[in-house]
């Protein structure tokens, strides 16, 4: 009976040890200093192939995709923009739409401060038998020819080699008419600095190998971005698969370079 | 109704407001008054002579300050030389300052080769700093040999000549810089510039007519009534021109039907339609088009005429900055969405609000005034014929 008492002591000293070496190790890993460089590199790569390579500004391709099917209307995305670019109160570089659809075919739209509160109670200002109901999240489309730059009188706003369409906020005179002239109304002139802003779909992340920082918070991966260079991409899989992606306002002539997945027709 | 109304979020705020209005409704009035002048100096429209001079001198003071109202709209003004020094070739927008600062040149050209004789007489009247400003106008020559006059003359008609279509680009322009925005279905129409351009005849020709006659009847100066008559004659017809372009603009959008037809129909039968149906086309169109066809083809006695062409003029004067509201405020309070309509409530004192507007259409005459004490606005009876 003796034996097995001193081997589950053993066992116990020996586990004793093991927490009490293992709680110095983590402490001293807490005590000594870690170099700042190393702590960043921990993000882990979110689009595969670009860290550790030169940026080849001709040869990048990117496409954002948004499933309406798997949007919940959270306003994660909304939120987590909001704090990615100090966006003031009443102006939206991205924002979520919620489309309510009754038997006679009457759409109610709305989207209360950009969806940025998520939509967490019905609408009670209409009283009428809901056949569908479904969120749009929308942003910059992106557009490979663009109305914005077209317009802009000074050059201010340009589209980079890699397919992305920035403003250059210290060369913006302030003028509007990019905001006129873009289609999805994704401008505004922002009241602090009064030149034009827009979402960017996050350039400084994606240049670093992030993904923009409302695909990242999307928690049903609503919102897809990727490299159309990689084939294992999300991405790329879905625009070579036969699922139907649209653009909004394809009339307008401007190309979107941002797809929607499940579409309905009442959507602008 | 309102369940109904949505708005993309960034469409509340309406970005091109009333600087945006004066804008058009200020070159507006400098192109008028040039059609005047060329009437004059180009076609030889001889009634017009005892105004040819002040309406060149009215399109300049106007001109003068015509830019004042986009740089106050501007988020960043100390900037707008980006726009001639870097301008992007893509942009109708990037010609505004090239557009305005040819026609300045050229008003300002014309006006010292009109006023060239006369600056030469009060070159040798004045002294001091006037006579300082006299020899820098007139270029420090003094010639008046028939010779001279003969070349002045050529010149002035060449340079008015070139001015017709500057003046029109100038106004068409502006009309195409709505013309050209796609996105706003309510501006995205060829007829734009043609609507622009009509609408600047008749504001300026308007302006030309109330400023005569009020400064004539305070001064208790003889009046021309033959110049009067010539002038209301033109404006008519330029008012049918502009009237009718405006109107076909909205009933074919409305005969097409297009998916944009009830956006545009919403918004002028909702929230323009006070501004649109009541003032713009009722009280400030079919008014004045009664009014002008009396005055036109009927003999109206002098003592009436004088009367109702200054009123007319004042309200063909509303009816454009009407049409100048209708078109840029009216075709921002259209969300992009095709779903609902935005509002928009004038501020008194912001940057763009209506004390501004005011401080700054007070601005041009201010401007005419001073240039007034340079170049006389009125030809004596002894004046050369220029």
């Amino acid at each position: 009976m003796g034996k097995p008492d001193a081997k589950i002591d053993r066992e116990r000293r020996a586990f004793i040890k093991n927490v009490i070496n293992g709680t110095i190790a983590g402490s001293l890993l807490l005590v000594l200093p870690m170099p700042i460089g190393a702590a960043s590199q921990e993000a882990p790569e979110q689009i595969p192939g670009i860290r550790g390579k030169k940026w080849d500004m001709f040869n990048q391709r990117f496409a954002f995709i948004v499933d309406i099917t798997r949007c919940i209307g959270c306003g994660s995305c909304c939120v987590a923009d909001k704090r990615e670019y100090h966006v003031p109160d009443g102006y939206y570089r991205t924002w979520v739409e919620r489309y309510i659809k009754d038997f006679s075919d009457e759409v109610y739209v709305d989207s209360p401060n950009g969806g940025l509160d998520g939509y967490q109670s019905p609408r009670t200002d209409i009283n009428v038998e809901v056949r569908d109901t479904f969120f749009v999240p929308k942003l910059c489309n992106m557009c490979k020819e663009p109305p914005c730059v077209q317009v802009c009188p000074v050059g201010a706003t340009f589209k980079t080699p890699d397919g992305f369409t920035l403003v250059d906020r210290k060369r913006c005179v302030g003028c509007a008419y990019c905001i006129q002239a873009c289609p999805y109304s994704a401008r505004y002139l922002d009241p602090t600095t009064r030149t034009a802003e827009k979402c960017t779909w996050c350039y400084h992340r994606v240049r670093k190998g992030l993904l923009p920082v409302c695909v990242n918070v999307c928690p049903t991966g609503a919102r897809k971005f990727g490299d159309l260079n990689d084939r294992n991409s999300e991405v790329y899989k879905l625009l070579h698969e036969h699922e139907v992606l649209t653009v909004l306002k394809k009339d307008m002539g401007t190309y979107p370079a941002l797809y929607y997945k499940g579409l309905r027709r009442e959507v602008v | 109704m309102d369940a109904l109304n949505y708005v993309f979020p960034n469409d509340i705020h309406v970005h091109w407001s009333m600087m945006i209005v004066l804008y058009p409704y200020l070159t507006g009035l400098v192109d008028g008054s040039f059609i005047v002048a060329a009437l004059y100096y180009v076609f030889g429209v001889k009634s017009l002579k005892p105004i040819s001079r002040f309406s060149l001198v009215f399109a300049l003071a106007f001109l003068s300050c015509a830019m004042l109202p986009l740089l106050l709209h501007l988020g960043r003004p100390e900037r707008n030389t980006n726009m001639l020094i870097t301008p992007s070739p893509s942009s109708a927008m990037s010609g505004a300052g090239y557009i305005f600062t040819v026609s300045i040149v050229l008003i300002l050209l014309i006006v010292l080769f009109v006023y060239r004789p006369t600056l030469v007489k009060l070159r040798l009247k004045t002294k001091g700093i006037m006579q300082v400003v006299y020899r820098l106008l007139t270029m420090d020559s003094t010639d008046l040999s028939p010779r001279s006059l003969e070349l002045d003359r050529k010149i002035i008609k060449v340079l008015v000549a070139i001015g017709i279509p500057v003046a029109s680009v100038l106004h068409g322009y502006v009309g195409f810089l709505f013309g050209g925005v796609k996105a706003n279905p309510s501006w995205s129409t060829p007829l734009m510039p043609v609507i622009f351009l009509f609408s600047a005849c008749v504001s300026g020709i308007s302006a030309l007519i109330l400023t005569y006659i009020l400064i004539k009847t305070i001064t208790r100066r003889p009046l021309d009534l033959d110049c009067v008559r010539t002038c209301v004659n033109i404006l008519a017809g330029f008012f049918i021109l502009a009237f009718c372009f405006e109107m076909l603009e909205v009933f074919s959008h409305s005969y097409l039907r297009t998916w944009y037809h009830k956006s545009v129909a919403g918004l002028l039968n909702g929230q323009l339609y006070h501004s649109f149906w009541i003032w713009q086309v009722g009280i400030c169109s079919i008014i004045p088009l009664l009014l002008l066809g009396w005055l036109c083809l009927t003999r109206v006695k002098d003592s009436l005429f004088k009367p109702f062409a200054a009123l007319v003029s004042f309200i063909l004067l509303l009816q454009v900055i009407f049409m100048r509201w209708n078109v840029v405020i009216g075709g921002q309070l259209m969300s992009k969405s095709t779903r609902g309509y935005t509002e928009f409530h004038p501020e008194w004192f912001d940057k763009e609000g209506i004390l501004a507007v005011i401080f700054l259409m007070s601005l041009p005459f201010i401007a005419l005034f001073i240039l007034s004490r340079i170049f006389p606005l009125w030809l004596d009876s002894d004046e050369a014929s220029v």
